[in-house]
């Protein structure tokens, strides 16, 4: 597809989890925990406030459709403020040093004095009712010519457990909002970005890593087509594919506008009850419902049911909006008989509603206040189909397809946290932020330095085990005995059943350490770490399997076994090298270098051949 | 030309250009809301005016009140429950027509309907004993006219201290229900709408006394009904802040269901005659006694026509404390003993400093909270000055604030 002819235009919103102590806004801790540790929790309700210009944010507005009980997990790492029972603290200056130092690295101008604000979310997923928010930095740049528009500091949102359930550990953990411009024409620059961004994050060496803490956001629009946000992306390697199905959902929505332009269809303007038609139905949902409304969608016959993304039909999009209400779904004619309604049940319901042969007929069943709410969302998303692609908030489903969420929030959703005060950004602060060296710098200075190749190289600095390698060499550790120990020797134990994470960071510095002073050889690693895997000190551990041998005795011990084994020394001459490497190796039990004793046998059999 | 709140305007930020609304000036920083949403400071010399701002259009909302309900009053002295916020400021400020509640709190309008006064709008901590007798006032004279509860909206912070004086200077036949917010108007989470939802459920209920109705529970599930004398705001900033100290709740409002349950020893509506004494005294202070507290204290009080006492444990101060408390008691000042203990009874016949006190003249203040004494003997003391008859008073239980019996439960 030439995306260029279709005007693809794309942005991105990554969001990333600082790995800081506190949280963004209280004294928490930022971790994650079990569902089953909460030890407390609490319900609330929602409700969407008036902003200053007298209306409600028309995304929130949505949310009120439909006003939920929310059921929140507490645990003994939260605390008031997450509850919304107590003011939050001052911004946590450990975050602004890391979302400073990100700027400085997209060639950011920061904002002299930093505001916090409240954006209005009322889904549930922050306990206030606001997401905490504060533009931090404007104005950088990426190596494709793009810019990056803005950073922001924001408080992550609690994590729905399910339904109307929220977790609170995640709420508050501070995370950076990087935000592009519309710089993107291919899904391949999104995807590729997308990487270019995530790794100059990776490079501070300050964020979290792992599933979940960090998700793109992607704004798509086709020419003709209209700005739609879609949240959530969690993995890396799907973005161009979820770019890709939201084109063809525009190019789809555009192309069902033009049908139904050419049949002049139309909505009718009111819904009609036809809750008795289906008193003997034989779906269940149907015969139970207290009421059931059918709309008639004129001139729509075959276009309800059309697909526009893999596994989404336009019918998807309008139970999208009616669920918005708390119903499940909507049923189509699109689709029936089906689901238990007959044929006859399908010609009762277009005779009450005097629907042709071309026109569809959209029912929703439920109580009465929801099934009018959701069978007049599904007029207002029909009558949108003449006009547009609305603009929309979606969610990504599993394998790029994506649901309506809400419509784009409004500006009305901003208004300033008044109790938190401001902080300003002075030119000596900002002075002394350096930008971290990028993981893409830092691999060719490792092959350059420590002459590792470029596949460890680049392996490592990807690796969440670089601060410990970092630490070895710093130690004085050979680099490529760190490398294989961090990136080959740990995995390969792991894979083996060593439980390798029992062995702490300090006890891997302690052996790499032996190695360096001569206490082990190199060949003892493996050995060592599972010994300490299996509840060994690494004195112990040390001490058993690499016991010190002074060089006068290795040379005796050597020539000990050459002496031995004359014989076959002289049958075999220089060729006995090699099976006698093994003989030494077993009685040193890898306590000395391999390479060192190599030498020495090898000294000890030509002296013995001469 | 300097910016006046509500202006177009274009700042830079390093290169890059933006273009806002012009909301204050902070800290030498010009505050400006970016199109986005986002409010950032700037150097005023990199912002310049773009276009003048027009005023902002106050939004106007017709209420309907259903003249089949009952009519409440709300009588507000500046507490957060109705407020709203200035989008451009980011200040806070008391909304107060009728339609202002009614739209912060649409559900009021399927309770009953409403008339508002505005007795004050301050913040709860200036609140005075002269405003307290305006409000017991303007209770009382909207109870003649004949509505059938008052809600008085209050901060939270001097909340019980008012309640506890229109309770001793004020009998009401109707509910006369205190309430507040503890977290504001303005966010989706606040206590207000709950809070005010079960106010006005109490307010046309069976009560017929003061109270304060505040959420229950950290849940939005129940708000407790407490008898004016015997509650205490206990946390700064939790919504259940509020408890009845050594009492239960006198009954409670569900939510949303809005059924109120209402204990057997909740005053009934009609049970008393509509009956108002707004004299006080307010010469009367309240001191707490510490460990090593300077004697010399006590003489600040000198002249004044009372002092309650917030002493340890059963209610004691210092020896040393005890002789200054001796002189006040002979120059007219009338001193009463409370514990800072806030649960149990004041008894000075066990130890010998307690002895002391009573030897001192100093008045035992039985189950009294300290600072319902205080507001007990500013009624007390403008009624009568006659020592006889100021003992007396204080030691009889004027509106549920002594206890009979000290309950076993803690």
């Amino acid at each position: 597809m030439d995306f260029e002819e279709i005007g693809l235009v794309a942005g991105l919103e990554i969001h990333q989890q600082l790995d800081t102590a506190c949280k963004l806004f209280c004294g928490c801790p930022t971790r994650i925990r079990p569902v089953e540790e909460h030890n407390g929790e609490f319900y609330r309700y929602l409700r969407a406030t008036v902003s200053e210009m007298g209306t409600i944010d028309r995304a929130a507005e949505e949310e009120m459709k439909h006003i939920r009980r929310f059921r929140y997990l507490a645990y003994d790492s939260t605390c008031l403020v997450e509850n919304d029972d107590e003011p939050p603290l001052p911004l946590n200056g450990e975050a602004l040093e890391i979302a400073l130092q990100i700027s400085r690295s997209f060639g950011m101008t920061p904002i002299e004095q930093v505001h916090v604000m409240r954006k209005l979310v009322i889904d549930g997923s922050n306990t206030s009712g606001f997401q905490r928010t504060a533009l931090v930095a404007v104005g950088g740049v990426l190596p494709n010519g793009g810019r990056v528009e803005s950073i922001c500091l924001e408080e992550e949102a609690a994590q729905r457990v399910e339904d109307a359930c929220f977790s609170l550990d995640r709420l508050g953990i501070p995370l950076v909002e990087i935000t592009t411009s519309p710089c993107l024409y291919t899904p391949e620059a999104v995807q590729e970005t997308a990487a270019y961004i995530g790794m100059v994050l990776r490079s501070t060496g300050r964020v979290k890593r792992g599933i979940g803490t960090i998700r793109q956001d992607l704004n798509v629009s086709i020419r003709d087509g209209a700005r739609v946000e879609i949240k959530g992306v969690q993995e890396l390697d799907l973005l161009a594919e979820v770019v890709r199905r939201e084109v063809r959902r525009q190019q789809e929505l555009l192309a069902i506008r033009d049908e139904l332009r050419s049949r002049r269809a139309s909505v009718d303007e009111e819904p009609i009850e036809v809750t008795g038609l289906f008193r003997e139905s034989g779906s269940a949902i149907l015969k139970r419902a207290k009421v059931v409304l059918a709309v008639r969608l004129r001139g729509f016959a075959g276009l309800v049911g059309r697909e526009i993304q893999p596994g989404r039909r336009f019918g998807s999009e309008l139970s999208d909006y009616a669920k918005r209400c708390g119903v499940g779904g909507i049923f189509h004619t699109d689709e029936l008989p089906a689901y238990g309604v007959t044929t006859e049940e399908v010609q009762a319901l277009r005779a009450a509603v005097a629907a042709g042969e071309q026109d569809a007929v959209v029912i929703v069943a439920a109580d009465s206040t929801k099934a009018l709410c959701a069978i007049r969302q599904v007029i207002r998303r029909a009558r949108l189909a003449f006009e547009c692609v609305p603009e929309e908030t979606r969610r990504m489903l599993e394998g790029g397809s994506s649901a309506y969420m809400r419509p784009l929030p409004g500006a009305a959703r901003m208004y300033p946290e008044t109790d938190v005060l401001s902080v300003t950004i002075t030119p000596e602060r900002w002075a002394s932020v350096q930008a971290p060296e990028l993981l893409v710098d830092r691999a060719e200075r490792y092959v350059r330095e420590y002459a590792l190749s470029p596949a460890t190289a680049d392996q490592l600095v990807h690796s969440s085990m670089l601060p410990l390698f970092d630490r070895a060499v710093a130690a004085g550790v050979p680099p490529a005995l760190a490398a294989r120990t961090v990136l080959s020797t740990m995995k390969e134990l792991s894979r083996d059943g060593v439980a390798i994470e029992a062995v702490g960071e300090e006890q891997v510095l302690a052996v790499l350490a032996g190695v360096r002073d001569g206490r082990a050889a190199k060949e003892a690693v493996p050995d060592l770490l599972q010994a300490i895997a299996g509840g060994a000190t690494v004195e112990e551990a040390l001490a058993s399997l690499a016991p010190v041998v002074d060089p006068g005795d290795l040379r005796a011990l050597v020539e000990r076994v050459v002496q031995e084994r004359i014989s076959f020394v002289q049958e075999r001459k220089m060729g006995a090298l090699g099976p006698l490497m093994g003989v030494v190796m077993a009685e040193v039990r890898g306590s000395v270098d391999g390479k060192y004793l190599s030498e020495l046998l090898r000294k000890a059999l030509r002296e013995a051949l001469e | 030309m300097g910016l006046i709140p509500g202006d177009r305007v274009a700042c830079t930020v390093g290169t890059t250009e933006l273009s806002g609304t012009y909301i204050t000036d902070r800290d030498g920083m010009h505050v400006v809301k970016l199109d986005s949403g986002y409010n950032i400071g700037v150097d005023p010399r990199r912002v310049i005016l773009l276009e003048r701002g027009r005023p902002a259009e106050q939004p106007d909302m017709d209420v309907v009140q259903d003249p089949s309900l009952p009519e409440l009053a709300i009588i507000s002295t500046g507490g957060t429950i109705a407020s709203r916020i200035d989008y451009r400021t980011g200040a806070v400020t008391s909304q107060f027509t009728a339609a202002d509640i009614l739209r912060a709190i649409p559900g009021l309008a399927e309770i009953a309907r409403f008339r508002t006064h505005v007795l004050a709008t301050i913040l709860s901590e200036n609140m005075t004993p002269a405003l307290w007798q305006e409000m017991a006032r303007a209770v009382h004279d909207v109870i003649a006219e004949g509505v059938a509860g008052v809600i008085v909206t209050h901060g939270t912070d001097t909340m019980s201290y008012s309640a506890a004086a229109l309770a001793f200077m004020l009998q009401s036949p109707v509910p006369v229900v205190f309430v507040g917010s503890q977290r504001s108007a303005d966010r989706p989470s606040s206590d207000n709408v709950m809070n005010g939802i079960c106010a006005a459920a109490a307010a046309v209920s069976e009560l017929g006394e003061v109270t304060v109705v505040m959420h229950g529970t950290p849940s939005d599930d129940r708000c407790a009904i407490h008898r004016a004398t015997r509650v205490r705001k206990l946390h700064t900033s939790r919504r259940d802040a509020f408890r009845s100290v050594e009492s239960a709740p006198i009954g409670y409002v569900d939510y949303p269901s809005r059924t109120v349950s209402l204990a057997d020893e909740a005053v009934r509506r009609g049970t008393r005659p509509l009956s108002l004494d707004d004299r006080l005294e307010p010469e009367c202070g309240l001191l707490q006694f510490y460990p090593g507290m300077d004697p010399a204290l006590i003489d600040v009080f000198s002249g004044y026509a009372g002092l309650v006492v917030a002493g340890t444990g059963l209610g004691h101060v210092s020896t040393a404390c005890i002789e200054r408390l001796g002189a006040l008691v002979d120059a007219g000042t009338t001193v009463v003993m409370t514990s800072q203990c806030l649960y149990g009874r004041v008894c000075d016949r066990v130890y010998d400093t307690g002895r002391d006190l009573l030897a001192a003249g100093v008045i035992e203040g039985a189950t009294m909270l300290p600072e319902v004494a205080l507001v007990k003997l500013m009624c007390v003391l403008g009624r009568t000055r006659n020592r006889h008859e100021v003992v007396r008073l204080m030691q009889a239980d004027m509106a549920g604030e002594i206890l009979g019996r000290t309950p076993h439960g803690l």
